[in-house]
């Protein structure tokens, strides 16, 4: 299959081997789980379940609410001991709404309807069984999945691609995941071309994992419509604009979903999920964590419960060698700064990667050289050194002008930087002003058009109350209106 | 760190600049041992020159200086400047020279990084208009001691035209226009090489290393050199071509001059050039195609630092018209391949 190149992107240190080469671990159950009832993009979900209820394993603790949701289960079985605020795992740390889960031990699961022959179900049944599974985009993204099934009946899918690119640093959960649950993986993303109605599929993993590679070639082996493809390591080949493009040669234009142009991009994490949930009927109650990092002593692939606190996980990879300068969720290309360590893994958590100072190479800001190198490397085909210029001065719209929106937020124009600056966090702040600029613009003219149609129907309540009386003089209308 | 990405490639200002001192170092061991150690004196002349303006410069604008001083970007503005005057100006020039350099074009204008001149570049042409016959004075190579050399830095006495020869591009620049010589006539004359100027065409093979250092660090990327030099050549060549008694060939004008220390180590300065890809090349390219022009048709016998000049002032528009295409914004962005 041929493969093209998609413009800029970097090489950075891998630091995969420590983890990659160790068999996935399973956690022992926690004390506490801490369930946020918003893990995913849309729609937070309802909880239907009181404290000191008892649960099953698997059974459902809030539903999902509004088109864009997902709901959330229980990891294992216990009481609920409270429903309330919790430290989010985000850097904000500010609390969200979550449910306290008491595990009793049992891992008594809640009675599940497998499927008889899941290629038999529907498009639309697959697509239920998604969604009542809590499937969201594990890549960590976490966009509830069904709703990118449900694209598939609007926008005609001729290529289906299995994201196996794990193009961030030290992670390695999918890489384990492919070696160790091939056949899983291969039946998961098969179901979500039934459910596409996809022509082809194509399963792409960066040749940084040998492994996985010949695992899933000989897992795809039997099934001629699924194409293992080998594509370069290169950061960020795991975002779905430059996968699809390495993959098609295709752009997914700006603003456009990658439905539009007939490619849906999942996970592999994703895959196996919706395997356990289309023929197992089992929701998503767990997940593969990458617990990493230089400052982690014995670092690992690690299944976890959702809502296990990040310091859990820690102490059964052996705790902390040396006192970290970061405690990030996710890869540390695009990951967040854990908040503190009682935040717990969600659904969306790829990764607790725990860096040193010497791995962060920290250095103090200098002076922009306009070596260009973070041109070289933007994926966009942006000037960062220029943007970077015009958002310090306060100059957003000329920054939008030069394509600040289009911005990935990949870091790669950061990692390059000479001079230390910061830039990825310069566009983000740029975007969210853009974001907030357009939002205000948009109430603006929300309020224009309600006032501008307001003046318009009270003119024709006038017109036809001078209608109905046209006796009376047009000066006593006036006033009356 | 406040915000992703949380790992960094381990590149710096002072490594960058660090790189580049060492990449200079193969031209300027050929240089003192082909022309003459004086080049190593007004080399350290300039250093303490340029590194006592930066701290001093800093110091006024109330900025940390020993951060700064460390990062060595001094240190290359005035290895720089000496490298493209003659290594035998008296030592009161190349303090001039270095003070334009980091005092004038670089601090006046914001420092590191907020220069729109090339400061090397600025320091050649104010020296070579403000004294013309100092900045002329090329020794030819392996004629003066080093005693002799030592004595014209340190201000003896500066009768040395009979020592002096003209350089390689002034020779066929006086022999030609004299109107009688054809340029084959001209290249017997002893001030010739091999290639180009006697002497002075080792030191550029030797700045050619350096820069082939550079590009495999990655601390310059291929387009500048190579516009320049594809430029310079395609120029030269189509004219030696038309005209072989009029112009000299693309081999003299690549091996003369500064045209390899420009190539590599002038129109690569990343803080007055531009910035994108295309950017680049045109940038280069028009650095040539000047210096060409002036080598041939203009009042000095080499054009390269006024090349660079022009060209720094197109950096901004150059940049503004050169951006890559974003992506998704492409016209046939319909999905319709690339």
């Amino acid at each position: 299959m041929k493969i093209f190149r998609f413009r800029g992107g970097i090489h950075p240190e891998g630091n995969k081997d420590p983890t990659a080469c160790h068999p996935i671990a399973r956690l022992p159950l926690p004390q506490r789980l801490y369930i946020p009832l918003q893990q995913h993009i849309g729609e937070p979900a309802a909880p239907e379940v009181e404290v000191g209820d008892h649960v099953l394993k698997g059974q459902r603790l809030a539903r999902h609410q509004g088109s864009v949701s997902a709901p959330v289960h229980a990891p294992t079985s216990g009481r609920v001991i409270a429903i309330g605020d919790h430290m989010a795992p985000h850097p904000s740390g500010l609390p969200v709404q979550t449910i306290t889960l008491e595990p009793d031990g049992e891992e008594r699961w809640i009675e599940t309807e497998p499927a008889v022959d899941p290629f038999a179900l529907t498009r639309a049944e697959v697509s239920a069984r998604v969604r009542d599974a809590g499937i969201v985009g594990l890549g960590g993204a976490a966009f509830p999945a069904a709703v990118k099934l449900d694209a598939g009946n609007r926008h005609p899918i001729d290529t289906l691609i299995l994201n196996g690119g794990e193009c961030e640093p030290y992670l390695t959960c999918d890489d384990r995941l492919m070696r160790e649950g091939a056949g899983y993986v291969v039946e998961g993303v098969r179901l979500i071309a039934n459910g596409l109605g996809a022509k082809r599929t194509v399963i792409a993993i960066e040749d940084n994992k040998p492994e996985a590679l010949e695992a899933m070639r000989a897992a795809a082996a039997a099934h001629p419509g699924i194409h293992v493809l080998r594509v370069p390591s290169r950061y960020p080949m795991g975002s779905e604009k430059q996968l699809v493009t390495t993959v098609t040669g295709r752009e997914i234009p700006a603003g456009k979903l990658s439905a539009e142009i007939g490619v849906s991009v999942h996970n592999v994490g994703t895959a196996l999920a919706v395997c356990r949930a289309v023929r197992f009927g089992k929701p998503l109650v767990s997940r593969v964590v990458t617990v990493g990092g230089g400052a982690i002593r014995n670092p690992r692939n690690v299944v976890v419960p959702i809502g296990t606190p990040a310091g859990d996980l820690i102490d059964f990879c052996g705790g902390f060698t040396e006192p970290p300068t970061r405690v990030l969720m996710g890869g540390p290309m695009m990951g967040q700064v854990l908040p503190g360590l009682e935040a717990p893994v969600v659904k969306g958590t790829s990764g607790i990667i725990a860096l040193t100072a010497a791995e962060a190479h920290a250095a103090s800001e200098r002076a922009c050289l306009h070596c260009g190198r973070c041109v070289d490397v933007c994926p966009v085909g942006l000037v960062p050194l220029e943007l970077a210029a015009r958002v310090r001065a306060g100059r957003i719209d000329d920054a939008a002008e030069l394509g600040m929106g289009d911005c990935l937020s990949c870091g790669c124009c950061a990692y390059v930087c000479p001079a230390h600056l910061p830039l990825a966090h310069l566009f983000n702040y740029a975007k969210g002003e853009i974001a907030a600029r357009r939002e205000a613009q948009r109430k603006a003219e929300e309020t224009r058009k309600l006032a501008e149609a307001r003046r318009l129907r009270l003119a024709a309540e006038a017109a036809a109350k001078a209608a109905r009386r046209p006796a009376r003089p047009a000066e006593t209308v006036e006033t009356e209106s | 760190m406040i915000h992703s990405p949380y790992v960094r490639k381990a590149v710096s200002v002072q490594r960058t600049m660090g790189l580049v001192l060492l990449a200079l170092i193969p031209g300027i061991v050929a240089h003192a041992l082909l022309i003459g150690p004086g080049v190593l004196v007004n080399l350290a002349i300039s250093t303490i020159t340029a590194v006592g303006a930066e701290a001093l410069m800093l110091h006024l604008r109330k900025r940390p200086v020993a951060i700064a001083v460390g990062d060595l970007s001094a240190v290359v503005t005035a290895w720089l400047v000496t490298l493209c005057f003659p290594p035998i100006v008296p030592w009161w020039l190349t303090v001039c020279g270095a003070l334009v350099a980091i005092v004038a074009v670089k601090h006046l204008y914001g420092g590191l990084g907020q220069n729109p001149f090339n400061p090397a570049m600025i320091a050649y042409c104010s020296m070579i208009v403000a004294f013309p016959a100092l900045m002329s004075q090329w020794p030819p190579a392996g004629q003066l001691s080093f005693d002799t050399q030592l004595a014209l830095i340190l201000g003896g006495a500066r009768d040395i035209d009979g020592i002096t020869g003209a350089t390689a591009l002034d020779a066929l620049r006086t022999g030609l226009r004299s109107g009688t010589q054809t340029v084959d006539a001209v290249l017997q004359g002893s001030a010739f090489g091999a290639l180009g100027g006697r002497g002075w065409e080792w030191i550029s093979v030797g700045y050619v290393a350096g820069g082939l250092f550079l590009l495999a660090k990655r601390i310059i990327t291929w387009h500048m050199p190579l516009a320049f030099i594809g430029v310079l050549a395609g120029i030269s060549t189509l004219f030696w071509l038309l005209d072989p008694g009029r112009f000299a060939s693309p081999l003299f004008h690549l091996a003369s001059g500064g045209a390899m220390l420009a190539a590599f180590f002038i129109v690569t300065d990343p803080v007055s050039g531009a910035t994108t890809p295309r950017g680049k090349l045109l940038f280069a390219g028009g650095i040539a195609l000047i210096a060409w022009l002036i080598r041939n048709f203009g009042a000095y016998p080499e054009g390269i630092a006024f090349g660079v000049l022009l060209m720094n002032m197109c950096v901004p528009l150059l940049d503004m018209k050169t951006q890559p295409p974003v992506f998704g914004h492409h016209k046939d962005a319909k999905g319709g391949g690339k």
